[in-house]
C-alpha cells in the first residue's frame, strides 16, 4: 500500500511519535495471534457466537502466511484415523519421558480429525492410496501415512487454505493485521481476571488498547532464545519460525498465569543448516542415519536406551534418547552423522520403474520445497542430490513450544469429562477447557504446557476447543465491564519508550547505532542468546548446565531485563523487535527457572543438568509449574502431581 | 541475503492496491524504499526463506541467494505459482536444472463457504465442536 510505506516512513526517518493515534476498542472475545491455533478459534467461535458475541482477532503479521505453517508443510502429523486416543496418548507420553497431561492429549486426539477433514474440503490436497483417490477422509478415503500418526499432503497452501476460513468467517472487518501485541491487562476491580490487551500497530502511528471480556493468546513457540548455530545470514534459517518471540509465554506470565513444564525444550536433530525435515526421510523413505563409519548409532548405542526404563525401551524410544545417542558419537569422534538417502532411494526404487523413480525423487524434493526451501537451496548450492550422496545430520539450538515435539507452556483446565477435578479449572462451577489460571484467558496450540505432539492439526483443534469456550465465558459473564483506569497516555508512553529513548539522546553520538544511553534491539538479542546458550545449556556447552551456571546466568539476565527499559528504536520496525525481544528476555527466564528447580536429568539429548545427571523417577516424575506474582513481582516454582489416565504398561 | 529484489523488475508495486511483498512477509523484513519507489529486504539476516515475498510478487521481481554463510554460490530455488499448482525449478551450483510441479489446492482460491452446509451448532455446555453436534464423542481412557 502506498500510504501505508509513507506513513511508516515519514514517522520514522523524519519525527516520530510522541503523540501516536489511541484507537480504544472494546470486544467480548479478542484473539491474540493469527496462526493455526487462532485460525481454529476463530472459526469455531463465531459459530456459537452468533450475534451477541463480537470477536476481534489481532495478528502482528497476515494471516495468510503468519505463523510456523507460512511456507506451508508437506505431512498433517496428527492424524488418527482407525486409532484410538488413548494410543495416542501413549505415543505421546513416552516420547516426551512421561510427564504430560493425559486428558488434553486424549481430548485432541478426539477432536482433531475433523479440523483435517474440514482442510480438505476447502481444498487442500490429502493424499490418497491408490484406489482412493478422489475419495474425501469424510468419505472413508484412506490417506497416506509416512508414519503411524502423519498423513502426507500437497501443502504449499495450507496457510492461505485455513486462513481464508477463518477470515470468511470472522469478516475482516473483525481482523486486525500488523498489530503486535505487547501486554494483557488485568481487571482493577476483581482479582486475577483479564479485562483487556494493549498493542500497537506496526505500519502506522497508532497504539490499540483493547477491552475484552475473554481473550485466547496463541502467538506461537519461542525462537532465537539461545544463540543459534548460525550467527550470520544464516541466523534467519532458524528451524522453528524466527518470528514466533515467546510472545504465548510472556504475556501470560506477566498477568500471573501459571506455567507448566517450561523446563522442556526441543532440540531437533535436522538436516545440518538447512534445518530440513527428516520426518518422511525416516518413515516414509525408510532411511538409516549412520555415523561417519557406516555404522547404526541406535544399534551401536542401544545398551545406553536401557537406562531410561521405559521411555528408552519402546518400539520408537523418546525423542530426546535419540538425541543423545547422536550426541554419544559426536563428542567421542564418529561423527559426522550422515541420513543415508542413496541407499534408502536405491532400496525403494529396485521395485519400481522409471516412471515410478522420477516420481519418488519428486517426493524427496516436495518434502523440503513443501516446508524448508532453505534446505533445498542448500541443497543445489552444494550440488547435493539425494540418491547419490548422503546429508548431514546436526541436532540444532533449544527451542521452547508446546504443540510439536516439546511441551513447555501454560498450565490450563482440561474438558469437563476427562480431567480429574483438581485438572479443571473453574468458575461458579462451570469447567472452562483450556483456560489459564487467570479467569477468562485462554490458550491453544504452542501456548498449551503438557501437551506435545499436537502440530498443526492438532493446534487448529485446540484453538477451536478454546474458541468454544471463550464464548462460552462471554456468554455467561455477559454482564461484565472491565475496569481498567490505567491512564491511556501512560499506557502509550510505554509502548513508545524504545522511539523516546532513541529520539531523546540519538544526537549525542555520531553514528546512532552506537550509543550509551540505549541498547539497539539486535543486541539486547544476542545479549540474551550469549547468556542462555552459555550458562543455560545452549550449543556452546553441548547442552550441559547446572545450578551454579544457571546462577550466575539469572545475575545477568537479570541485568539485561533492567536495560530493556532504555531499549531504543529508530522506526516501528526496531519497536517491534525491542518488544519481541522483551518478551524473549520473559520466556528465557522461565526456562531458566524450570530447569533450576527440576533436580534432574529428564530429558538427556535436549539438556543436561551436570549436577543431576540421572533420570529421577521416584522423585521427579512431577510437573514442574511455576507463577509470577504481578503484585510482588515474587516467581516460584512449584511441584504438581502427575498422574497417568491412560494405562501406559 | 536471503531474498533480494531486482531493481529492473520492481516496480514498487504502484499499479497494485498494496505493496505485495510488504503486505505478505510474517517477519516484517520487505520494506519500500521511497527514495528508489522500490523494495528491499531491511534485515536479510532475519530472513526465513520461507518465500512468501517471492510467491507473492506480481512482477517475479524478488527471488532468494542462499545464506551465503552456509552455501556455496551458484544454486538457486525458483518458484512459479498459480491458483492450482506450483511450479519449482532448482539449478544447481553445477549448473544441472530440475523442475517440479505439485498442486496446492483443490478448490478456487475465495470459494471457501466456511458454514456451508455443516450442522448448526449443538450445545455450548459440552465438548463438541459445532461440526460434532449430538455426537457422543469417546471419553473412557
Ligand atoms: C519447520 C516446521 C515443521 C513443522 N512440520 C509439521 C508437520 O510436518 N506437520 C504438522 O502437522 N505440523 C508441523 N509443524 C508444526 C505446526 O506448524 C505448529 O504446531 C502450529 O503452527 C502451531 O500453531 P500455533 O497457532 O500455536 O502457532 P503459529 O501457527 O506459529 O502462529 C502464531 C501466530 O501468532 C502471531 N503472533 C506472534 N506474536 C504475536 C504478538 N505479540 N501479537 C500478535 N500476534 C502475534 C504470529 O504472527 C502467528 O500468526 C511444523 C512447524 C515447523 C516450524
Ligand atoms: S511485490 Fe515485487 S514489485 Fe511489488 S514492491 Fe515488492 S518487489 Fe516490488
Ligand atoms: S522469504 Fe519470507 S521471511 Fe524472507 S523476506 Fe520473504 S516473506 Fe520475509
Amino acid at each position: 500500500m502506498a500510504d501505508e510505506a509513507v506513513s511508516v516512513h515519514d514517522l520514522c526517518e523524519s519525527h516520530f511519535c510522541k503523540n501516536p493515534v489511541i484507537e480504544e476498542l472494546e470486544t467480548d472475545f479478542l484473539i491474540v495471534g493469527g496462526g493455526m491455533a487462532a485460525c481454529g478459534a476463530a472459526y469455531e467461535a463465531k459459530r456459537w457466537a452468533g450475534d451477541d458475541v463480537r470477536i476481534l482477532l489481532c495478528d502482528k503479521a497476515a494471516l495468510d502466511r503468519s505463523g510456523a505453517v507460512a511456507q506451508g508443510l508437506s505431512a498433517i502429523n496428527t492424524y488418527l484415523g482407525e486409532q484410538s486416543p488413548s494410543d495416542y496418548v501413549r505415543m505421546v507420553a513416552n516420547d516426551l519421558m512421561g510427564i504430560v497431561r493425559d486428558d488434553l492429549i486424549y481430548d485432541v486426539g478426539r477432536h482433531v480429525d475433523d479440523s483435517v477433514k474440514l482442510f480438505e474440503e476447502w481444498g487442500l490436497p490429502v493424499w490418497k492410496q491408490p484406489g482412493d483417490e478422489g475419495k474425501s477422509l469424510r468419505d472413508g478415503g484412506q490417506p497416506v501415512r509416512s508414519g503411524k500418526w502423519q498423513i502426507m499432503i500437497n501443502g504449499e497452501s495450507y496457510k492461505p487454505i485455513v486462513a481464508e476460513a477463518a477470515k470468511k468467517a470472522l469478516g475482516m472487518d473483525n481482523i486486525i493485521e500488523r498489530c503486535f501485541i505487547v501486554k494483557l491487562l488485568l481487571d482493577e476491580a476483581e482479582d486475577n481476571r483479564i479485562a483487556g490487551a494493549v498493542g500497537f500497530s506496526v505500519r502506522e502511528n497508532k497504539i490499540y488498547i483493547i477491552r475484552a471480556n475473554a481473550i485466547m493468546i496463541a502467538c506461537g513457540g519461542a525462537v532465537n532464545i539461545f544463540r543459534p548455530r548460525s550467527t550470520g545470514e544464516g541466523m534467519g534459517r532458524a528451524w522453528y519460525p524466527v518470528w514466533n518471540a515467546g510472545s504465548t509465554y510472556a504475556m501470560a506470565t506477566q498477568v500471573g498465569a501459571e506455567l507448566t513444564m517450561m523446563e522442556n525444550r526441543f532440540v531437533p536433530a535436522r538436516f545440518k543448516d538447512g534445518y530440513g525435515p527428516v520426518g518422511a526421510w525416516f518413515l516414509l523413505f525408510k532411511s538409516k542415519a549412520l555415523n561417519a563409519y557406516g555404522e547404526n548409532y541406535m544399534v551401536k548405542n542401544a545398551e545406553m536406551l536401557k537406562d531410561y526404563p521405559p521411555y528408552g525401551l519402546s518400539a520408537v524410544p523418546a525423542t530426546c534418547l535419540r538425541n543423545h545417542l547422536m550426541m554419544h558419537e559426536m563428542r567421542n569422534g564418529f561423527g559426522p552423522i550422515y541420513m543415508d538417502t542413496p541407499t534408502a532411494l536405491a532400496e525403494l526404487s529396485k521395485t519400481m520403474d522409471e516412471k515410478q523413480i522420477k516420481h519418488l525423487e519428486a517426493e524427496a524434493w516436495e518434502d523440503f520445497l513443501d516446508m524448508c526451501i532453505g534446505q533445498a537451496g542448500l541443497w543445489a548450492g552444494m550440488n547435493i542430490k539425494p540418491e547419490e550422496s548422503p546429508s548431514e545430520l546436526m541436532p540444532t539450538e533449544p527451542y521452547l513450544l508446546g504443540s510439536h515435539s516439546g511441551c513447555c507452556g501454560i498450565w490450563t483446565g482440561g474438558p469437563a469429562d476427562l480431567a480429574p477435578e483438581e485438572w479443571q479449572v473453574k468458575d461458579n462451577g462451570v469447567t472452562y477447557n483450556r483456560m489459564t489460571t487467570v479467569m477468562g484467558l485462554f490458550t491453544a496450540g504452542d501456548g498449551v504446557g503438557a501437551s506435545g505432539h499436537k502440530f498443526s492439526s492438532g493446534s487448529h483443534a485446540e484453538g477451536r476447543m478454546a474458541g468454544k469456550n471463550a464464548v462460552k465465558w462471554c456468554k455467561n459473564h455477559a454482564d461484565f465491564k472491565p475496569t481498567i483506569t490505567v491512564d491511556k497516555e501512560q499506557l502509550a508512553a510505554e509502548i513508545y519508550l524504545p522511539f523516546k529513548n532513541y529520539e531523546d539522546h540519538k544526537d549525542f553520538t555520531t553514528d546512532p547505532y552506537i550509543n550509551p544511553h540505549y541498547i539497539r534491539p539486535r543486541m539486547l538479542m544476542f545479549r540474551l542468546n550469549k547468556i542462555m546458550d552459555e550458562y543455560v545449556g545452549g550449543v556452546a556447552t553441548w547442552y550441559i548446565t547446572s545450578a551454579k551456571m544457571m546462577e550466575r546466568g539469572l545475575e545477568l539476565l537479570t541485568m539485561l531485563k533492567e536495560d530493556s527499559m532504555k531499549m531504543g528504536a529508530k522506526d516501528l520496525h526496531d519497536l517491534l523487535r525491542c518488544w519481541e525481544n522483551y518478551h524473549r528476555i520473559w520466556t528465557a527466564e522461565a526456562h531458566l527457572r524450570h530447569i533450576y528447580h527440576r533436580q534432574e536429568t529428564r530429558y538427556p539429548g535436549f539438556f543436561y543438568r551436570a549436577d543431576f545427571p540421572q533420570l529421577d523417577e521416584q522423585n521427579w516424575k512431577v510437573f514442574v509449574n511455576s507463577r509470577f506474582d504481578p503484585k510482588t513481582g515474587d516467581w516460584q516454582c512449584f511441584n504438581r502431581e502427575h498422574k497417568d489416565l491412560v494405562s501406559k504398561g | 541475503m536471503p531474498t533480494f529484489v531486482m531493481t529492473e523488475k520492481c516496480d514498487g508495486c504502484k499499479g497494485q492496491d498494496k505493496t505485495a511483498c510488504m503486505y505478505i512477509c510474517p517477519h516484517d523484513l520487505m520494506k519500500l524504499d521511497l527514495s528508489m519507489s522500490k523494495a528491499l529486504n531491511q534485515e536479510p539476516d532475519n530472513c526465513w526463506e520461507c518465500y512468501s515475498c517471492v510467491k507473492i510478487c506480481p512482477q517475479q521481481a524478488i527471488e532468494a541467494r542462499a545464506y551465503a554463510d552456509i552455501v556455496p554460490l551458484g544454486g538457486q530455488v525458483i518458484p512459479m505459482r498459480s491458483s492450482d499448482s506450483i511450479m519449482w525449478t532448482i539449478k544447481f551450483r553445477s549448473g544441472e536444472t530440475k523442475r517440479f510441479k505439485f498442486p496446492i489446492r483443490t478448490t478456487a482460491e475465495g470459494s471457501i463457504d466456511p458454514y456451508g452446509g455443516l450442522p448448526e451448532p449443538g450445545s455450548i455446555d459440552d465438548e463438541c465442536f459445532f461440526t460434532e453436534a449430538g455426537e457422543s464423542l469417546p471419553a473412557t481412557y
